[in-house]
């Protein structure tokens, strides 16, 4: 099962290391990471993507917990909570499929954010649903590239995630 | 008051109470090396980083205090990582204090540079790479308090020669605040209270205790625990001497290699009561199988050791004493004849198991490893501090040495490094000079660090090593006999290892060798009255193999008996 983790960490150095070298000496695996400072300076946030059955999740939530640098961990599968990622998507825009690739980016409200000879290079925002939408419409007009940033999540309503709470 | 990054730390392993150093000399570290000259602490320098580790980790199992080890940059800091893994297995509170190659250089690979941080972030509890000197003192005070705190682990802290260098005021601080890092010590109360009623509801309880007992110094309330319910306690490995190995209701160890009747009991059980342990497969063996019928209730303080391996029904995360304290005072008001008359039937049960099924082994013209181990257990009373190399040699001293306390057998369990035992004893001899410390020994694991001969002549510390000399790596010969068609590679030493006792002799140390059964005891008598270091070389049998055993993967009631 897919589940989304929200970290805070200590914003020092190796601790991305160390959160990754946990991954890869346990055997666990990281769909996304995803990972920059907080409105706290000293604090990061990090959004993991990862998958596995529950005893694989649970072992996954209590060794990040274990590590010294990491302050909270929230596995947001149990709560309401909204994702977004960014892609960047370089797709062929010949005269016959430039019109339709205008008409897609406009329905699913993304922007073209450069334009060359042959290309348009796309920017879309959604959750992973929206993406893969996006991605299998385009996928026949010929994507030459993309690049994606991976999940950021949050809870919705006004309850956050701090040190505390 | 401005002092040195070496002064500093110097002067935080005085307010820390540390007062031994393990430590092998180089470059990087020199500027601390230089501070040692006029320090108070006793310095005790290895032949090899690997053996200032395990002396270290022996100095911590035995004495319960922290050990310390200050080695060098590049190949100093490399050859600790055996040494740290082993410690980190068996959650061991080690602080590992590095030199590294100055701070501008760090990455340019330099001279004696290792990314010893990165190799060994897997393996620590928690490591640092200091910066700036300013941050140093924390630093280390944080350190130690990791290293000894919730689930004990080493520590390594890694120190650029110009962070030693440099100068700042110093001032050491009172408290330590990690915001990620606040172990659980106290016990769920109402997982307490369930725990009791569980308990109270079976009819085949048993106790599984582990290193976690030893760690958290819980042996007494245990004792007094498993004698309040009568309920019989399998240890482990780690467990030995958590629970008095006499007592009418030790079961001895289970697992692998464990008896027959802790074995047994384990498969029969109705509940196992887990405390200080982490159902490492050589216990457990295959872990679907493993206590079918029981209900688990797992005691730790690592909630990542809870429901690693096996489902567990009800978890308690906190330290095993204070959870043993709390169940025992709420267990004060409680009626327990009708609990402990409902045991008979358990008891005899576990009777049947141990008929017929005692430890045994033959002795006739050769020596039998097994008298070795027993005939120490009987000279020394079971008041030696005893440690262990890995293989045969270990699992021999686990079932015919009985251990009554406590930190009186220091073995790697979770790693299994051969070349631990030596200096480890080395370790266990510096916290306790008077006591009788004695290293039991194989013929291959001695040769992993011999070389720390020096080290025990060169203090005068009087460790014995008692070598069962099989001229076999033996318990990698036990397995090619069982699942390899005796097909035996690379496992015969034969006419390729040392005289011992000449090698004993070379160093300065006494050797001494047996070769008949009747030479036993007169061999190991003299060896304890001597106040010298000594090597016994016991020529044993090369044939004997360790029993029972559960093939790995295989359930524990699976065992060859012969």
């Amino acid at each position: 099962m897919r589940h989304v983790i929200t970290l805070l960490v200590e914003n020092e150095f190796g601790v991305l290391a160390r959160i990754a070298g946990l991954f890869s000496g346990r055997g666990f695996n990281i769909e996304s990471l995803c990972v920059a400072e907080s409105l706290d300076p000293t604090v990061s946030t990090m959004t993991i993507v990862t998958r596995g059955d529950d005893q694989i999740i649970e072992q996954v939530l209590k060794q990040l917990n274990k590590l010294i640098p990491v302050i909270k961990v929230v596995d947001l599968i149990e709560k309401d909570y909204v994702e977004r990622e960014m892609v960047l998507i370089k797709v062929s825009a010949t005269p016959q499929t430039r019109e339709e690739i205008l008409r897609i980016v406009d329905i699913f409200r993304g922007k073209v954010i450069d334009v060359g000879a042959k290309t348009y290079t796309i920017e879309i925002t959604g959750d992973e649903k929206k993406i893969n939408a996006i991605l299998t419409l385009l996928k026949p007009l010929g994507i030459k590239e993309m690049v994606r940033t991976g999940q950021v999540a949050m809870i919705r309503g006004s309850k956050v995630i701090t040190e505390s709470s | 008051m401005k002092k040195t990054g070496a002064q500093i730390v110097i002067e935080c392993l005085k307010r820390e109470g540390v007062e031994t150093i393990f430590t092998y000399p180089g470059g990087a570290i020199l500027p601390i090396v230089d501070e040692l000259m006029d320090s108070p602490f006793q310095q005790i320098m290895v032949r090899h980083e690997q053996a200032a580790v395990h002396s270290a980790d022996g100095y911590a199992r035995a004495s319960g205090k922290v050990g310390v080890v200050l080695v060098t940059s590049g190949p100093g800091a490399t050859n600790t990582v055996t040494g740290i893994v082993t410690a980190f297995m068996d959650s061991i509170p080690l602080v590992i204090l590095t030199g590294q190659v100055p701070t501008l250089l760090i990455g340019n690979d330099a001279f004696q540079e290792a990314d010893i941080v990165g190799i060994t972030r897997p393996c620590t509890k928690h490591n640092y790479l200091v910066k700036d000197v300013k941050d140093l003192a924390r630093i280390i005070k944080e350190a130690f308090y990791i290293a000894k705190t919730g689930r004990p682990g080493p520590v390594l802290v890694d120190l650029p020669k110009d962070v030693l260098i440099n100068s700042t005021d110093f001032k050491y601080p009172d408290k330590v605040f990690i915001r990620g890092y606040n172990p659980t010590y106290e016990g769920h109360p109402g997982q307490i209270q369930r725990a009791i009623k569980l308990i109270l509801k079976s009819k085949r309880p048993i106790l599984y205790v582990g290193g976690g007992i030893i760690s958290s110094n819980a042996s007494k309330e245990l004792l007094h625990f498993a004698e309040r319910l009568g309920i019989p306690v399998t240890m482990t490995l780690m467990g030995l001497g958590g629970f008095p190995g006499n007592h009418p209701l030790s079961l001895g160890m289970l697992g692998m290699h464990g008896t027959y009747w802790a074995n047994m009991a384990v498969m029969e059980s109705d509940l196992l009561i887990a405390i200080g342990a982490r159902f490492d497969d050589r216990v457990t063996g295959k872990i679907e199988a493993f206590a079918p019928q029981a209900k688990i209730i797992h005691i730790d303080i690592d909630p990542t050791s809870i429901s690693k391996n096996v489902r567990v029904d009800l978890p308690i995360v906190g330290d095993c004493k204070r959870i043993l304290t709390k169940m025992l005072s709420l267990l004060e008001d409680e009626d327990l004849n009708s609990f402990k008359e409902g045991l008979n039937k358990w008891y005899h049960q576990i009777e049947k198991f141990k008929t017929g099924h005692n430890m045994k082994y033959e002795q006739k013209d050769k020596i039998k490893p097994q008298y070795v181990v027993e005939k120490i257990y009987e000279l020394t009373k079971g008041e030696a501090i005893i440690s262990t190399e890995v293989g045969q040699n270990q699992m021999w001293t686990a079932q015919y040495y009985i251990f009554h306390k406590p930190r009186t057998l220091l073995t790697s369990g979770g790693l299994g490094t051969m070349g631990y035992g030596f200096p480890a004893a080395i370790g266990a001899q510096v916290a306790f000079p008077n006591k009788l410390v004695i290293d039991i020994a194989g013929d291959g694991s001695f040769q992993m660090n011999s070389q720390e001969i020096a080290t025990a002549v060169h203090y005068n510390l009087p460790v014995k090593v008692a070598i069962l000399n099989n001229n076999y790596l033996g318990m990698v010969r036990q397995w090619q006999e069982f699942f390899y068609q005796k097909r035996y590679a690379c496992v015969c030493l034969k006419g390729a290892s040392p005289d011992f006792v000449k090698l004993a002799e070379a160093y300065g140390a006494v050797g001494l060798r047996a070769t008949k059964p009747e030479e036993v005891v007169p061999i190991l008598e003299k060896a304890f009255s001597i106040n010298k270091p000594v090597i016994m070389d016991f020529e044993v049998d090369p044939d004997e193999n360790v029993y029972p055993m559960v093939p790995a993967g295989e359930p524990l009631n699976q065992m060859r008996l012969v």
